[in-house]
């Protein structure tokens, strides 16, 4: 017979290597989702075991149960059971980091009260010991009534142990005595409270829920907190003189709320202790001391960070150019193969023009989200992350950003895709906002072809400064630049608008420094790379079919497909005539592609463009590069007549630029319209994949709309006003 | 009366209070600023601010405005 799941939440003080823990403990088989109305992501692993079957539910480190914000909110109401949809604990482990157990017994006498059964799960032992310290485990199991565990999850060590008594303890099913480390007079108080907001219930039509113990708890001593909150709208406006009024008797008890928990804990945090800790003191971490003096040294401490995200950005840069090039090779190999199998007809355009193109679309930007998560798991692992932090908070702060934005907005300028989703570190939701709304100025790197094709295609390659830089050089840092410039006014104005609001204060831990756990890395990589093939990858698929569509529909591809036929099937000796074939051939195309339905919109569109020195060639490019970036060089490609696989370096669309005219003779291009392009580029919300990734991460569609609309508008004025300005200079 | 902003890089304290009843003051007692403990300031950020002090053997960050509702007797 199946037995019903136990189901067990990990909690924590954040930094306890809760999540190496989980790895250990659920192994691969951890399934993720959301949580209704809330970015926390909801990670729940099986422990293996025959009896019944355990669910491990891990949540976010957390330094107390009182929840400030609607994240916390949820974590707490899972733990104590009263989340929506979620089944109550049967189990809480909490993990306790071994060398700062004083403070980590803080959230402890909170989960204590509860009356769920705890395990505590004592980590980082082999830390402890390597410092001297002496942990009596057996008789702070005793202290505190509950099973204590020392294990070392990076060193796998005690976790058989801890397994045991995990099984132990679910199978007894007991729920424990909560202990009571406050005042009497709190809990009396607490309880009359509860009393009153019960007779307000019941005279409430509508048959209210009843708040529970804890809520009245939280609610009693969190001044204007989410429990608070959360009372008024479950009973209405009447429970806030009564809760107003049990505070204030409180107060004259035993003290002011805040004051009475935290002596309280902490002196019950003391008494737990008596006979626990050895005398041996507290030597310091070495390595840390010695790490941090260099890293966040006040002068050197930026030098060094500058150093350390310069080289981060170039090695992405540099290795996911082998498989990104190796991905467009096994494109080319599969187009090929599709090639030599199917005669040249709709379909196989579909296939190749539309299917293959549009994955390869997908495909290539793994590369560069793996590297980049693997850089960011590498960093927050080892602990240098929230030194990061602490360095660059001032600047930031002075942006209306938080020092944890460097991190995401740095990740940008490789790709926004991975750089809005590692944006959740930030806890508060309105830097987090402000720095996902602005990461997609930061110009990615799909904006570098556009740029290099441009700038070496209309930018004279003069030096200046007496050789050292090359003016082109310039450009493309100035191009960068745009971006940078548009995004500081655009996350100050903001935060004194729509995401005004108390500035979020920076209370940081810096974890003492450790090696990267591979599991929890690997993990980490994984996850985000899968995230984004799966998600974002439907999408760019099925933009990439839909361009093909308006790029092949309608028109007669006869002579088109007849001819392809005939170069496929020419033997060398036609040489001359392929020749004279090809050059049709590209000339079909180029005819058909302006007759289609992307053809005739970049038509249409030829007037709004026109203020921005574009022809209707350019019109179309933007348009359909609105999915994706790179597709501008591709749709160029195929209207210039050259066939659709033009790289950025094929000489080819760089002569056809320069030669491109007007209707009336005079040429297209000019510096002026180069910059225009660019420009426009630089700021335009050309990636469906970013603004996908913007929906998951604020859990709403306002956001990427609103993004999408500021970023095109500011685009097409900054293009114009590069265009008209240009070329009256 | 000296709040934790004032002291110098490497000159500890005993906190006597930590100001305040809203959600930072919440949150500076929770990570373990409370009366009685010792508080060490570590250093300061390049551009002054935030600063990185000691705290029941746990390294922690804060802005100096929230360090001003630390006080403090330096010893």
């Amino acid at each position: 017979m199946v037995q019903a799941p136990r189901r067990v939440v990990l909690v924590g003080n954040p930094n306890t290597g809760k999540s190496t823990l989980f790895g250990v403990l659920s192994g691969m088989t951890v399934r993720t989702g959301n949580y209704a109305g809330v970015t926390i992501e909801k990670k729940i692993g099986q422990i293996a075991h025959e009896e019944f079957p355990i669910e491990l539910v891990d949540l976010p480190g957390t330094y107390s149960l009182s929840p400030r914000s609607p994240d916390e909110w949820v974590t707490v109401k899972v733990i104590t059971g009263d989340a929506v949809g979620e089944a109550a604990p049967d189990l809480i482990v909490c993990v306790v980091n071994a060398t700062l157990l004083r403070r980590n017994l803080f959230l402890v006498s909170q989960l204590l009260e509860l009356g769920c059964p705890v395990v505590l799960a004592l980590n980082m032992i082999d830390s402890a010991r390597s410092r001297g310290m002496l942990i009596d485990c057996d008789k702070l199991t005793q202290n505190l009534g509950v099973p204590v565990v020392a294990i070392s999850a990076s060193k796998r060590e005690g976790i058989d142990l801890l397994r045991s008594e995990i099984v132990k303890a679910l199978s007894h099913g007991r729920t424990i005595e909560p202990a009571h480390p406050l005042p009497e007079a709190f809990y009396d108080m607490r309880d009359s409270l509860a009393a009153k907001l019960s007779v307000i219930a019941s005279t409430k039509s509508g048959n209210p829920t009843l708040p529970n113990r804890y809520l009245v708890e939280r609610a009693l001593l969190d001044v204007g907190g989410e429990a608070e909150r959360s009372i008024v709208r479950m009973l209405g406006d009447a429970a806030n003189p009564e809760i107003t009024a049990t505070r204030e008797e409180l107060a004259r008890l035993v003290g002011a709320p805040n004051d009475i928990e935290c002596e309280s804990r902490y002196a019950w945090s003391r008494q737990m202790l008596a006979g626990v800790l050895g005398d041996t003191g507290n030597t310091p971490h070495h390595v840390t001391e010695w790490l941090d003096s260099v890293l966040t040294h006040r002068v050197f401490g930026l030098v060094i960070f500058a150093a350390f995200m310069m080289l981060i950005f170039q090695c992405i840069y540099a290795w996911s150019g082998i498989p990104m090039d190796g991905i467009e090779t096994i494109q080319g190999w599969i187009s090929g193969a599709v090639e030599s199998v199917l005669e040249p007809g709709v379909l196989r355009s579909l296939i190749v023009d539309g299917m293959i193109a549009g994955v390869g679309g997908v495909l290539i930007f793994v590369p560069q989200i793996a590297l980049l998560f693997l850089f960011l798991a590498l960093l927050e692992d080892c602990g240098y992350m929230a030194r990061a932090a602490f360095l660059v908070d001032r600047v930031m702060s002075f942006f209306g950003l938080s020092g944890k934005s460097f991190l995401p907005l740095m990740s940008s300028f490789a790709c926004a895709v991975p750089g809005v989703m590692a944006a959740r570190v930030i806890e508060n939701p309105r830097d987090r906002l402000a720095t996902i709304f602005v990461a997609p100025f930061m110009s990615c790197s799909a904006r570098l072809p556009v740029y290099l094709l441009l700038i070496t295609a209309f930018v004279p390659a003069t030096r200046i400064l007496g050789g050292w830089v090359s003016l082109s050089g310039l450009v493309l840092l100035a191009m960068y630049m745009v971006g940078v410039l548009v995004a500081i006014p655009t996350a100050w104005m903001l935060k004194r608008t729509l995401l005004r609001g108390e500035a979020a204060p920076l209370v940081l831990e810096l974890p003492e420094y450790k090696w990267p756990d591979p599991r929890v890395v690997a993990v980490r990589v994984y996850d985000a790379s899968k995230a984004f093939v799966i998600r974002a990858g439907t999408l760019i698929f099925s933009a990439s079919i839909l361009i093909w569509a308006a790029g092949y529909l309608p028109g007669d591809h006869t002579r088109q497909h007849e001819l392809q036929a005939l170069i496929e099937t020419a033997d060398e000796s036609a040489a001359p005539q392929v020749a004279i074939w090809t050059k049709e051939l590209k000339n079909e195309s180029g005819k058909l592609l302006e007759n289609s339905l992307l053809g005739r919109l970049g038509h249409a569109i030829e007037p709004v463009v026109k203020p921005l020195g574009w022809d209707w060639r350019i019109g179309v490019g933007a348009i359909a590069s609105f999915p994706a970036r790179e597709v501008i060089i591709a749709t160029l490609g195929t209207v210039y007549s050259l066939g659709g696989d033009v790289d950025e370096e094929d000489e080819g669309l760089i002569d056809a630029l320069r030669a491109s005219t007007w209707p009336d003779g005079s040429p297209v291009y000019n510096v002026p319209v180069a910059l225009s392009i660019m420009v426009f580029f630089a700021l335009c919300a050309q990636c469906v994949s970013t603004l996908l990734v913007m929906k998951r991460e604020t859990n709403s569609w306002r956001w990427p709309i609103f993004s999408f609309v500021y970023m095109t508008t500011l685009a097409y004025i900054g293009a114009l006003l590069t265009y008209q300005i240009g070329i009256r200079l | 009366m000296v709040t934790l902003d004032m002291l110098l890089p490497g000159q500890s304290a005993e906190i006597v209070r930590v100001s305040g009843v809203d959600g930072i003051a919440i949150r500076l007692r929770e990570m373990g600023f409370i009366p009685g403990e010792g508080v060490r300031l570590l250093r300061l950020a390049p551009l002054g601010d935030p600063l990185k002090c000691m705290i029941q053997g746990c390294r922690i960050a804060i802005r100096n405005r929230e360090a001003r509702r630390v006080e403090v007797v330096p010893q």
